[in-house]
């Protein structure tokens, strides 16, 4: 576990360096998404610069972002139980689930940026989609006071990160089934949210901070960031036999002595 | 006050596919051309190439491509009774942005329509009696047929570059083809993609049970193709990051990879990107269009006065501004009255997983494109007897998986829970031997007078202008339908040798959260009659005769296939009939 996490420091190395030069050859700044450009007429020629791009910005290493250390520690638990470590693969904690979530709750996700938010914000069916007017990173905050109220409450003043493992699970089922009631959230809709964020933490690219080391990719079998499969198409039936690789490359591809 | 610019012969509003079809064919004709597109230019090299397009997350999970809802978005509700809310989040479709439109991100699956169904109406009651239709259904004939269309297909598949087999030449059907398909004069431009492990088993199960399976009809290239525009496009690499992405390997068709290098080059046409179009001016009789009024990113207004005015945005986009500008009658669903905003559709899809014994299975689910696929053709249009049934309309049905990226394509068997130890190990166990189609059931949406678009009282966008309130459901018909599909459809996945199969049934109330497909359609139909059709057989406003409307909103309803083969066939048309008939004599080219 202990090399694993050093390759997981060097690979994030990497994958800044990819991305500050990438990043300082661009010049189409302009077309980050959520970032309108301006307005141009284009005639004679396809408007293409060299080096022109809009790499994707990985998640650097360190202290939370937007978790205190207590809601980090909860997050962590969380992502835990919902993906428990096993003598194979980590789990949601040591893939980086948690960090994935921070970093997504400190940017643009988090603050709704580009989503419609105007009002009137009023309750509708289930099939009209969300009308909250929070984003998630305050449904977080919001969701993992409630869950630290309800622990001490009712597990004699612990936090969730200090339960056991059964009563963690017996927490996590209450929400899922609606039988554990959060006061100041909705227990059920914040604990699906948080399934949904872990597992996306778990399968995104490692830039993003959660499947450390591929874990998750290699784990199922898959290749990751890969654009040629020509010499597979027509091999049926064959364990696809190349190990997965991230859009920042793979540790091994940097040579140890520099 | 607007600042005035210099006049067009042509203005086209919005430059995706048709927009892109219709500039290049009139400035072909010396026409001198404007493209307003609200959103950016695209192209491979800055926005999705290939050492960074193969991240799920930013372009599948967070949208990167698309129209952000910010800028705009549309109100929705089940039934008209309800107060529609905002989609604040994209969910049931994906209106794209920026210069290709659709094309960016679509799968590209080029499909024909029967030629039963541009004349359904007509077709359905001559067979089963006008009782046969339920209350309440306004499905209609289109006003231009499928022999009429073929060569505009033709010309489509062969800028594309399309990949398949025919099915039926010159009236002579051929082996591995779609025996259902219309005539088509010529082959494919492009033999069938390569089909991995999973595609071959469903059709060898699909030809088992007495079915004639052939390859979806792709715009992933099965090998170099060089255009007749002298656009060249490479192979597929078959990587899986098709649709929701654009192709980073040139290997998609889109205007991108197949017009807009030629056309950018005319000196008689040019494009402002991030210039939204907020209303086409006409003048005092209110017949005749002047131009368009848009909005730079600045803010700045300017109007672009034209002889021509081409709407080519996307479908919702397209109803808006006909209703904005006040061209044409707007719809009411309580007087039956009016024209714009009515029969408006979308798809009945639905899915059927096959979950197959990791031990003897190993699919590879990530070595796909957006259009790959074995299909069927047999439960599609009217190519069954309805009789027995009780409903119209159908589908194709295939293994057409995408992709195995594993945020969305993680299958687990039903009855798995969701979090926990034994989700991750049936992640684990089923990955790699799991079949999910995706779009496996991909069937018909019929029209029907209470599914249409209106403006919205209460929502506006950042300009102020009212949102487009949707009001959508799913009537018996199509859940009958899809029930049967799907039904068959798990009989053949079943047949593939499946441990265990799962049905994912389209179910009423129709969900906006829940993607279906970016296949709107309606709400400035087509047709021969002015009162119940937006524009003519030629997409030709019925109210102003210079202006022409492309795109899925002229489908009087949607038949069981994916829209673009059609939609592009639409824009040639649309094209020769400017070309050869209206500018020789500006005016109706059909008499209300």
């Amino acid at each position: 576990m202990i090399l694993r996490f050093l390759q997981w420091e060097r690979f994030l190395v990497i994958a800044m360096r990819f991305s500050r030069r990438d990043l300082l050859a661009g010049t189409a700044l302009a077309l980050l998404g959520g970032l309108p450009g301006r307005a141009a007429v284009i005639r004679d020629h396809l408007p293409w610069e060299p080096n022109a791009g809009n790499p994707p910005v990985p998640a650097k290493p360190g202290p939370w972002l937007f978790f205190t250390g207590p809601e980090g520690r909860a997050v962590e638990a969380m992502a835990d139980r919902i993906i428990p470590p096993d003598p194979d693969t980590p789990g949601g904690k040591d893939s980086g689930c948690a960090v994935y979530i921070d970093r997504q709750m400190a940017g643009p996700y988090g603050r709704k940026e580009g989503l419609y938010n105007s009002p009137p914000f009023l309750m509708g069916t289930k099939q009209q989609g969300s009308q909250s007017e929070a984003g998630p990173a305050q449904k977080y905050r919001e969701g993992l006071a409630a869950l630290d109220r309800y622990c001490r409450s009712n597990y004699a003043g612990k936090a969730f990160a200090e339960l056991s493992d059964s009563d963690k699970d017996g927490v996590l089922s209450g929400l899922e089934n609606d039988s554990v009631k959060l006061e100041g959230a909705d227990g059920k809709t914040f604990f699906e949210q948080t399934i949904k964020d872990v597992k996306e933490g778990f399968f995104a690219d490692p830039i993003y901070g959660g499947n450390r080391d591929m874990v998750a990719w290699r784990m199922i079998g898959y290749p990751g960031a890969r654009y040629n499969y020509l010499d597979w198409v027509n091999r049926h039936n064959e364990r696809f036999p190349l190990p997965p690789v991230s859009i920042a490359g793979r540790v091994d591809w940097t040579p140890k002595s520099r | 006050m607007a600042r005035k610019l210099p006049k067009k012969d042509v203005v086209i509003i919005g430059l995706g596919w048709t927009g892109s079809i219709i500039a290049n064919e009139l400035t072909d004709e010396g026409l001198d051309v404007i493209a307003i597109e609200r959103g950016p230019w695209r192209d491979a090299p800055t926005e999705y190439p290939p050492n960074y397009v193969q991240d799920e997350l930013r372009y599948r999970i967070r949208h990167e491509l698309f129209l952000r809802p910010e800028q705009t978005t549309f109100t929705f509700r089940n039934k008209m009774d309800q107060t529609a809310l905002p989609i604040r989040s994209w969910g049931a479709f994906m209106p794209p942005n920026g210069v290709g439109g659709g094309g960016v991100h679509w799968n590209a699956e080029t499909w024909r329509f029967l030629p039963s169904d541009f004349v359904v109406k007509t077709h359905l009651t001559q067979r089963y009696g006008a009782a046969f239709l339920p209350e309440g259904m306004t499905i209609q004939d289109w006003g231009v047929t499928y022999d009429e269309l073929e060569p505009h297909y033709d010309a489509f598949e062969y800028l594309c570059g399309t990949s398949g087999t025919a099915g039926n030449l010159r009236g002579q059907i051929q082996e591995g083809g779609n025996p259902f398909e219309g005539p088509r004069s010529r082959p494919y431009p492009n033999p069938a993609q390569a089909q991995p492990f999973s595609y071959t088993l469903f059709a060898q199960a699909a030809r088992e049970l007495g079915y004639k399976p052939f390859p979806q009809p792709s715009g992933n290239m099965s090998k170099a193709y060089t255009n007749p525009l002298g656009i060249r496009l490479g192979p597929c690499t078959y990587c899986g990051f098709c649709e929701w992405f654009g192709c980073g390997n040139y290997s998609k068709a889109s205007p991108q990879t197949t017009i807009l290098p030629v056309l950018i080059r005319k000196s008689n046409f040019a494009v402002r990107d991030n210039s939204e179009v907020t209303r086409i001016n006409t003048d005092r009789s209110g017949k005749r269009a002047t131009g368009v009024t848009f909005v730079d990113t600045s803010g700045e207004e300017w109007e672009q006065p034209a002889d021509l005015v081409i709407l080519s945005a996307f479908t919702v986009f397209n109803v808006q501004l006909l209703l904005l500008s006040k061209i044409g009658q707007p719809y009411d669903p309580v007087a039956n009255s009016g024209v714009i905003g009515r029969n408006f559709t979308h798809q009945t899809i639905s899915d059927a997983l096959g979950f197959f014994d990791n031990k003897k299975f190993n699919f590879n689910p990530f070595i796909a494109s957006g259009s790959i696929g074995m299909c069927i053709d047999e439960f599609n249009g009217d190519n069954f007897d309805h009789g027995p049934h009780g409903f119209v309309g159908g589908g194709y049905m295939g293994q057409v998986q995408t992709n195995g990226r594993p945020i969305q394509t993680t299958p687990v068997p039903p009855g798995t829970p969701k979090w926990g130890a034994a989700w991750k190990t049936a992640v684990r166990d089923n990955y790699l031997s799991t079949v999910k189609p995706g779009t496996g059931v991909h069937g018909s949406f019929y029209s029907y007078r209470d599914i249409y678009l209106d403006l919205d009282p209460t929502y506006r966008d950042r300009f102020g202008r009212p949102l487009m309130r949707m009001t959508v459901d799913f009537h018996d018909n199509e859940i009958k339908q899809n029930a049967f599909l799907t039904d068959r459809f798990a009989e053949i996945i079943k047949a593939m040798g499946a441990r265990e199969v799962s049905k994912e049934y389209r179910k009423a109330p129709y969900d906006i959260t829940d993607y279906q497909t970016t296949h709107v359609c309606g709400g400035a139909i087509m047709g021969a009659d002015p009162t119940t059709s937006a524009i003519n057989r030629y997409l030709q406003s019925w109210d102003v005769p210079n202006l022409f409307v492309m795109g899925a909103s002229a489908f009087p309803q949607n038949p069981g296939y994916n829209p673009t083969g059609t939609v592009c066939a639409l824009a040639y048309w649309s094209a020769a009939a400017i070309r050869n008939q209206y500018l020789k004599n500006p005016g109706p080219l059909v008499d209300a």
